[in-house]
């Protein structure tokens, strides 16, 4: 069996940070299997700009972020197998991953970065009613057809859901023709980033109807119609309320899921909320050895953040390899009271950097309230936010120094007036 | 255009392909033909995937003998013509001392059935075999030979093993109307007449029209409509026996077993519609179906439902199936619904030996008699992987990254015969597709290769029948 210092699996934004960082660090034998026939991940359908404002203060398209740092990756001469698909990981470091030039093949690894992304929750896990018929795909399916087949699923269009992905499509297939009906989203607020609704809808005249949701697919081989209703405070469809809508496609942008089968295969374990792992200040998982970054930890709203992430991750993965283990008493970190998670979950004062940003998200949208830290019992900080809402991650920062009086039990993070 | 036949077969589900599989035995000029793009499109598609062990039924009928037949035959052929089967025994819950009489009831029918393996045992000998079953459970029936079956698998095995021995296949042929000619029928059919010296009709749901076409005792086939709720792959050991409810006065039972894959599947619901393609899942449907499962098993986690459909049945009210010589050379096997799954090899068996007595054909000498599965080649030792990924790179490219399917077995799906010209072609056989992401994935190749393979625009690759094309325009 060969073995490797460290093995990523994923060859998108994490996986590529996260090689970077681990080779900056000194980790000279690495290995990032990607199961795409290219590096760059789901960036490299991501077409339109934004990407980059925070890493390199200028504004990127999705494949050109990607290109930076790949560049970097060749470069620094880091190992990389292309449509290697990774089959299953154990608790003991081994991977299999299977090509079609070696065939099945395990490996050992010193360390594992897990940066496999996430997918897109699809129309039967929505218990959409109606028809199955061909027209109905999920956001990012329509965006590979369309940037990287050349494919235009549909010419009149619907859209459930206001994620990301699924505003960033109404407007490109707008751009290419095909008419937009309307966006439909079952909460009272929009899951995509404020910028979004005004550049891809607003700008377009695509109307968004927050606390609606499909409540019937037509047609029996291709979409012909949908009926749509407004939803009680319950998100239950209210009778009455009922309009169709002639289109041939329905595009759906209900979510997205970390995808972490591997990551139970190895024995990992999970934090409900986020679907991706339990992880430490470290970005390690339950496994020793075994780390996380980008959307298969939890779903991010900027890929800026998925690389600084990942950055960690490579060098704490870096730091696990060279034997600097941790070992001290972890701090848990409870998200309360609107704050509906955090990563990391849990911190370890002695050995942790000199600073920690713990990232997370809200549960509704909240004005003029402040985001507060407990240690244990004493609030050590209280910021005021004009605005936070589910679709924009937030942060703190915990500092290595805050703990040099004493180390709390357990640290809160929660949501006041 | 007319073509001759001794046999032609209306109908490519299971019924109908396994009609043509025992057929093909025997040295016939057989055809089977369906107005869908593939065989298993109608109601085989869409059902419980259960091999009934026989208590259902009440002694003496068709559905009685088929269905114990059929459960026999199902444990045989699975290992013959390589479909996959389980046999995982099933429960039959009750949950009032009340009802027992009727758990005693089923316990009796199945021992006049001929079903063997059955007792009636606690409800805590039934929590010790499912822990996972409610604590309001007092008693139920354990069927240890029931089983659960892959319906796609099974019945393109039996279409492959028939078209391996000569039985051609005609798709996207739908029947207007059969005459009988004086020696045999002519099948006018939208892709023109075929004449038969006999004709199967295996139609499923439209099993009424093509009987009433030929006979004045007229029958009514009633679509009832089943709804089901299908979970991720990670829920399948929640149970491990199909789990019956005995009817109750808030209607007859939902099921909750596991299936051949590893899924868990709830449903069905029992709606009567008007129209035979009508398909839909209803949010009522739905919901009355996860609500009246969790009476048999409190915690199953619909959060991690993958998916949910509905099939179509061909309900007779005369509560029996219609398997027979019905006017001398017209063979029906009409009204198949529940077990018909499982009768299915039964009724293919009696049938053929039916028309092959009355015609008098000798069996051939070079019968296959066995078939292949496709490999689904993650499920090999590692070893045995890199060996046909060797002699087959496409085995080692995964194209279906949730079920782990390469795109050596969807090239082989396109190149069985019958083989897949669709998206759910392609799914059913090798279940690209049908994971967890329910193909966001895999879609954009799956339509590459299905485009490359049958030498078609990728414009026009259809997810099943025409008119169900997923790309609007090529840019």
């Amino acid at each position: 069996m060969t073995y490797h210092q460290l093995v990523i699996i994923g060859g998108g934004p994490a996986g590529l940070a996260a090689a970077v960082s681990a080779r900056e660090a000194g980790i000279e034998d690495i290995l990032i299997l990607e199961r795409d026939e290219r590096l760059g991940g789901i960036l490299n359908q991501c077409i339109h700009n934004g990407f980059g404002l925070h890493t390199f203060k200028e504004e990127l398209t999705g494949p050109e972020y990607a290109e930076r740092y790949i560049k970097k990756v060749i470069e620094l001469g880091i190992p990389y197998k292309l449509k290697s698909i990774v089959a299953d990981i154990s608790a003991k470091r081994e991977i299999l991953y299977v090509n079609a030039e070696e065939g099945a093949v395990t490996v050992k690894a010193g360390a594992i970065i897990l940066a496999m992304g996430c997918r897109e929750r699809p129309r039967g896990a929505l218990g959409l009613p109606g028809y199955r018929p061909a027209g109905i795909f999920t956001a990012g399916t329509a965006q590979r057809l369309m940037n990287i087949e050349g494919q235009l699923v549909g010419k009149k269009v619907f859209i459930l859901g206001s994620g990301d992905i699924g505003l960033i499509m109404a407007r490109r297939m707008t751009l290419e023709g095909a008419e937009v009906k309307c966006v439909a989203e079952l909460m009272p607020y929009s899951g995509g980033l404020n910028r979004n609704i005004v550049q891809c809808l607003n700008d377009f005249n695509i109307p968004l109807k927050l606390s609606h949701t499909v409540t019937e697919i037509h047609g029996k081989q291709r979409v012909t119609c949908i009926t749509i209703s407004e939803v009680d405070k319950n998100r239950r469809p209210i009778p009455g309320t009922e309009e169709y809508y002639e289109c041939d496609t329905l595009l759906l942008s209900c979510g997205l899921l970390p995808e972490n089968e591997l990551s139970k295969a190895a024995g990992v374990a999970l934090d409900k909320v986020t679907g991706g792992p339990v992880v430490d200040d470290k970005l390690q998982t339950s496994v020793p050895g075994v780390f996380a970054c980008g959307n298969v930890l939890h779903v991010h709203d900027l890929v800026d953040y998925v690389s600084e992430e990942a950055e960690r991750a490579g060098k704490q993965a870096a730091d696990f390899i060279s034997g600097k283990n941790g070992g001290g008493k972890y701090v848990p970190l409870i998200g309360e009271n609107g704050v509906r998670y955090t990563v990391p979950q849990k911190i370890d004062p002695e050995n942790m950097s000199d600073s920690v940003t713990v990232r997370f998200r809200v549960a509704d949208v909240y004005r003029d309230r402040y985001i507060s830290v407990y240690y244990g019992d004493e609030r050590v900080k209280h910021t005021k936010k004009r605005i936070c809402a589910p679709g924009e991650m937030e942060q703190i920062v915990i500092k290595k120094d805050s703990f040099d009086l004493a180390v709390p039990e357990f640290i809160r993070i929660c949501v006041e007036d | 255009m007319t073509d001759n036949f001794n046999i032609c077969i209306i109908g490519a589900g299971a019924v109908g392909c396994a009609i043509a599989q025992q057929l093909s035995k025997y040295e016939l000029n057989v055809c089977v033909i369906d107005k869908e793009e593939d065989v298993c499109s109608g109601t085989t598609k869409a059902n419980s995937a259960i091999v009934h062990a026989g208590f259902d039924a009440v002694p003496g009928t068709l559905k009685a003998k088929m269905n114990v037949r059929g459960a026999e035959l199902i444990r045989q052929l699975s290992k013959t013509l390589d479909f996959q089967y389980k046999q995982n025994g099933s429960l039959v819950l009750c949950f009032d001392e009340n009802d027992m009489p009727k758990l005693n009831e089923l316990y009796e029918r199945g021992i006049k059935n001929g079903v063997s393996e059955l007792s009636i045992i606690s409800g805590d000998e039934a929590r010790k075999l499912e822990p996972a079953l409610s604590d309001k459970v007092v008693a139920a029936l354990l069927a240890k030979s029931a089983g659960i079956v892959c319906p796609f698998g099974m019945t393109f095995a039996f279409a492959e093993n028939a078209a391996a021995n000569g039985v051609q296949f005609r798709f996207l042929t739908e029947v207007s109307d059969i005459k009988a000619d004086g020696n045999g029928y002519v099948i006018s059919t939208n892709k023109g007449d075929i004449k038969a010296k006999y004709v199967v009709n295996a139609a499923g749901v439209y099993s009424d029209r093509l009987h009433n076409a030929v006979l004045d005792d007229k029958i009514k086939i009633i679509p009832r409509r089943g709804e089901y709720v299908l979970l991720d792959k990670d829920t399948g050991d929640l149970v491990s026996h199909t789990v019956f409810q005995l009817p109750t006065k808030y209607g007859k039972g939902v099921l909750v077993t596991p299936t051949v894959h590893g899924n868990l599947l709830v449903g069905p619901s029992a709606d009567d519609i008007d129209d035979r393609e009508d398909t839909q899942t209803t949010a009522a449907g739905t919901v009355s179906v996860k609500e009246r499962a969790l009476m048999s098993v409190p915690d199953i986690p619909y959060n991690k439902t993958i998916t949910g459909f509905s099939g179509v049945r061909a309900h007779l009210d005369s509560g029996d199936f219609i398997i027979g010589e019905t006017k001398d050379g017209f063979f029906d096997a009409a009204g198949v619904e529940s077990p018909g799954l499982t009768a299915a090899p039964a009724i293919g068996e009696y049938l053929a030996l039916m028309i092959v007595k009355k015609c008098g054909a000798k069996k051939k000498d070079n019968y296959i008699s066995t078939r292949k599965n496709i490999p689904h080649v993650a499920e090999l030792a590692p070893d045995e992987r890199t060996k046909l990924i060797k002699q087959n790179p496409k085995y080692g490219n995964i194209i279906c990254r949730c079920e782990n399917i390469s795109e050596g077995e969807i090239v082989d799906a396109i190149h069985r015969v019958p083989g897949a010209v669709s998206l759910d072609g392609i799914k059913r056989r090798v279940r690209q597709g049908m994971g967890r992401c329910q193909a966001g994935f895999c879609t954009p190749a799956a339509i590459a290769i299905l485009a490359r393979e049958l030498k078609i625009d990728e414009k026009d690759v259809a997810k099943n029948r025409p008119g169900s094309e997923q790309i609007k325009e090529s840019l």
